[in-house]
């Protein structure tokens, strides 16, 4: 094997103490694909970004052939050879491919800006790719996600890289245009580029990647040839973790009451296919890839974009549920993934947000509500320096996501909507969050949990259903195991019900085969 | 590969900048007729033609200066108080001497660019929004102007007062002047390195900065050439009342007409989208309606009305074309099957 073009050795770092990337070696080979997989928060993308110069490493050496670098901007690393592609692209959507791929190095002809030159250049990395569907003078903007990564990807070879990060490439592409990319990475081997492959899906990680290392909890789990491991000894290695007794039991005296929340065969524009019954009492975990339309399933039963085929019911009634708006006049509740621009007004005080929902759909139990305000937030635990009057942007993630909470219960739900309510949050709150599904599940409140964290999902739904691109690949018990659930969602196994929790062994590599 | 084979391009979309051209050749025929059914009279005569363009020129050079404010994802509320002072500065140098012409737009471009550099360093070094730092520094000339004088002052020679006043042919010399500067603004947004880095800048400063861009010095010059530009109009008001006036420039309104009209050639408030070529479309626009109303001797406050509903109506129409919604994963026919 010829001689590694990055090492990394014992590279390390953590954020306010909390350690989140510990003692990582790993060596890149020109022309060879490293794959480098784990689950959510296992320090993927640090570790990338601490190549790409984002963050700075604490602990440990990176060499960049035979060099030791220290990279303090995504710049520096680019001119050295080392690129990354992000899955938030840096790209300007109202500027031409060739003007994003020069961007801040235009090529000039005295002081003026050799357009033309530029668009060649531009042509050309495109056609080493054998890509011919791409004019340099589209508007990026314009172009599909695929494109834009294409575009992303010759950006780094326009620095003349020779080793390209990706992070999760495939997250947010249709399957023909993850063999386009899967074509083009084999067109960068050939070249002799190292590529460091972040991925979910364990089948592509298999098809492409030379090399595989694992990481968990922040540390290295293995590093090794590709061939060397078979799928499941793979899903073995990155999970592999004992489940806690971490998640408060059912309440006493919870029990499946009727269908309050269903779905027949409901899509719109980004999920598909979607029949969903959901009891009162019942809490249904979703998971899924991202990328794989469990945002957009809790959206379009919230009427966010609303569902434009199927029909939707709640307690047996038919209904159109068009905005979010009449939504929540029909008792169901979002708390949305991210608090802080969907959930919150963070300038307001905790009262406000509290009383948000109330004020602006049911304002006639504004009184009411504001009664019940304080006893609903101290049974939830909130712990605000101002009480009612601070300001939510200076609480604590678990106290905002109180607050959040607090906002729904006002408005006494039937369906509860949760998309990722644990992220980002400490410990406590998190099981603070969890104690309030159960009890909302003892009162009768159909619930959706959305989670990327899968012992979550085991921990606490009743039953679990698994997105893959927009559609319901299968359904799993509450007993399932995290392999199961991920082989689901990354597609190594067939779609369909999962009846035992587990997947034989032989299933998912007969899959990948 | 075929696979990718282009969706988003086989339909050929409209450029904003053709649509502002096309509402001007609309605005022109409907105003034609109006002049010439209503009134009866000529709206191409070569009288009114040099009326439209030198209700132009003025409006214009502040509008290339804001344009570039605007492209940075700043704007420049000092404007009209940069022009007013420039007016009065070149008026008092020259007093009515030919040979201080030079001293006089020498003296008021370069407190123009200055003010211009105090706006953009407050803005990038600052941080503080554009329309908050230039409403400030604004606010400071205008007090300065208002306490300093009572009225008009200076006077400028009949050599400088020809460049408002003659033509060739019914094209107002001013009016050529702006839009050769025009286009030399949009030679300089295409073709050097800090016209592409303002798009990029105004477009997503994060972006740019993650790509090597410094992001200050291209902000700074769109404030410069803007206070710059606003010293340019202030020369010209001069040259055609005159004298230099501390109130020329507010008494315009310069300050929101011109981001109206740079809004209304399809830039992108925001920044990032648009460019010079537009603007000037959207500065015709606005002198052929002012034009057509004066023909018309329409009510003044109702020009008001009809200016402020076109600048809504084209900003609705931009951004029901602009708003980009999530790819769908699914389209409607795929699930007729």
């Amino acid at each position: 094997m010829s001689a590694p073009v990055l090492v990394a050795r014992g590279v390390g770092k953590s954020f306010l103490g909390v350690s989140v990337l510990r003692d990582i070696d790993l060596e890149l080979h020109p022309g060879k694909v490293h794959g480098l997989v784990g689950e959510n928060g296992a320090g993927k993308s640090t570790f990338m970004k601490i190549l790409a110069g984002v963050y700075s490493r604490d602990t440990g050496t990176v060499s960049l052939e035979g060099r030791e670098v220290d990279f303090g901007h995504p710049v520096q690393a680019m001119r050295a050879g080392l690129a990354t592609v992000f899955q938030e692209f840096n790209l300007l959507p109202e500027r031409n491919v060739a003007e994003n791929v020069y961007l801040g190095r235009e090529p000039r002809k005295g002081p003026i800006v050799d357009r033309r030159g530029m668009v060649r250049a531009t042509r050309e990395l495109l056609d080493g790719l054998g890509i011919d569907t791409i004019d340099p003078l589209t508007r990026v903007g314009s172009l599909t996600v695929a494109e834009q990564q294409i575009v992303e990807i010759v950006k780094a070879l326009s620095f003349d890289a020779r080793v390209i990060s990706m992070d999760e490439p495939t997250a947010a592409l249709a399957d023909h245009e993850v063999e386009l990319l899967s074509s083009i990475i084999r067109k960068l081997k050939e070249r002799g580029v190292a590529i460091l492959y972040v991925s979910h899906r364990l089948a592509e990680v298999f098809a492409l990647c030379d090399d595989i290392t694992v990481l968990k909890d922040g540390a290295l789990v293995s590093t090794g040839p590709a061939a060397e491991l078979t799928p499941d000894e793979l899903v073995r290695r990155m999970v592999g973790r004992p489940l806690t007794t971490f998640f408060p039991e059912k309440e006493e005296g919870t029990a499946l009451g009727d269908v309050r929340f269903a779905v027949r065969d409901g899509g719109n524009d980004y999920v598909s296919g979607i029949d969903l019954e959901i009891r009162a009492g019942e809490i249904v975990g979703i998971a899924g890839l991202q990328g794989s339309g469990r945002t957009e399933l809790v959206e379009a039963a919230f009427g966010v974009e609303p569902f434009t085929r199927g029909t939707v019911e709640v307690d047996g009634r038919r209904l159109r549920l068009g905005n979010p708006r009449r939504a929540v006049r029909e008792g169901i509740a979002l708390v949305t993934e991210d608090r802080k621009a969907h959930g919150l007004a963070l300038a307001q005080p905790v009262l406000d947000n509290a009383l948000l929902v109330i004020r602006g759909v049911f304002p006639g139990r504004t009184r009411a509500a504001r009664h019940e305000v304080p006893g609903i937030l101290s049974s939830l635990e909130v712990s605000a320096r101002g009480g009612l009057a601070q300001e939510v942007r200076y609480l604590s993630g678990g106290n905002q996501q109180k607050v959040v909470l607090a906002k729904w219960l006002a408005t006494r739900p039937r369906v509860v909507l949760l998309d990722e309510p644990t992220r980002g949050i400490d410990v406590g709150a998190k099981v603070a969050v969890y104690r309030l599904m159960r009890r909302l599940a003892k009162d009768g409140v159909a619930q959706v949990m959305v989670s990327s964290e899968l012992p979550e999902l085991i921990g606490m739904a009743d039953r679990i259903l698994v997105l893959r691109d927009g559609r319901i690949a299968g359904e799993a018990p509450a007993g399932a195991t995290e392999e199961t659930l991920l082989a689901l969602a990354a597609g190594t196994v067939s779609d369909g019900t999962v009846d035992d929790g587990t997947v034989s062994d032989g299933t998912v590599a007969e899959a990948i085969r | 590969m075929t696979a990718l084979a282009a969706p988003a391009r086989t339909r050929r979309v409209l450029t904003t900048t053709a649509i502002v051209y096309l509402a001007l050749v609309a605005v022109i025929v409907l105003g034609a007729i109006l002049v010439s059914v209503v009134a009866n009279r000529n709206f191409f005569s070569p009288g009114n033609i040099r009326d439209i363009l030198t209700g132009m020129s003025v409006l214009g050079l502040f509008a290339i200066g804001q344009t570039l404010v605007i492209l940075g994802a700043s704007l420049d509320l000092s404007v009209p108080f940069v022009a007013s002072l420039a007016s009065l500065l070149a008026a008092q140098t020259m007093a009515g001497g030919t040979g201080n012409i030079a001293a006089g737009v020498g003296i008021a471009l370069v407190v123009g660019a200055a003010i211009g550099f105090v706006n953009g360093a407050i803005v990038t070094g600052l941080k503080v929004n554009g329309f908050i730092a230039t409403l400030g520094t604004g606010l400071i000339v205008k007090g300065y102007l208002d306490t300093n004088y009572k009225g008009t002052a200076g006077s400028v020679p009949w050599e400088f007062q020809l460049i408002g006043a003659t033509g060739l042919g019914p094209v107002p010399i001013s009016t050529l002047i702006m839009l050769g500067l025009a286009a030399l603004v949009a030679l300089a947004l295409r073709y050097t390195r800090t016209g592409h880095h303002l798009f990029a800048v105004g477009g997503n400063a994060e972006v740019a900065r993650l790509s090597g861009v410094r992001t200050a010095p291209p902000v700074i010059a769109a404030h410069v050439l803007s206070s710059v530009f606003a010293a340019l109009a202030g020369l010209l008001l001069a040259s055609r009342l005159g004298v230099g006036s501390p109130t020329v420039g507010s008494q315009g309104g310069y300050d929101l007409l011109s981001i109206a009209a740079v809004v209304l050639g399809g830039t992108l408030l925001l920044g990032g989208r648009g460019g010079v070529a537009g603007t000037i479309g959207g500065v015709a626009i606005f002198a052929v309606i002012d034009n057509v109303m004066s023909v018309l001797q329409v009510n003044p406050f109702l020009k008001d009305v009809v200016r402020g509903v076109v600048i809504v109506a084209a900003v609705a129409i931009y951004t029901g074309r602009a708003i980009q919604r999530r790819r769908p994963r699914f389209s409607a026919k795929e699930e007729l099957r």
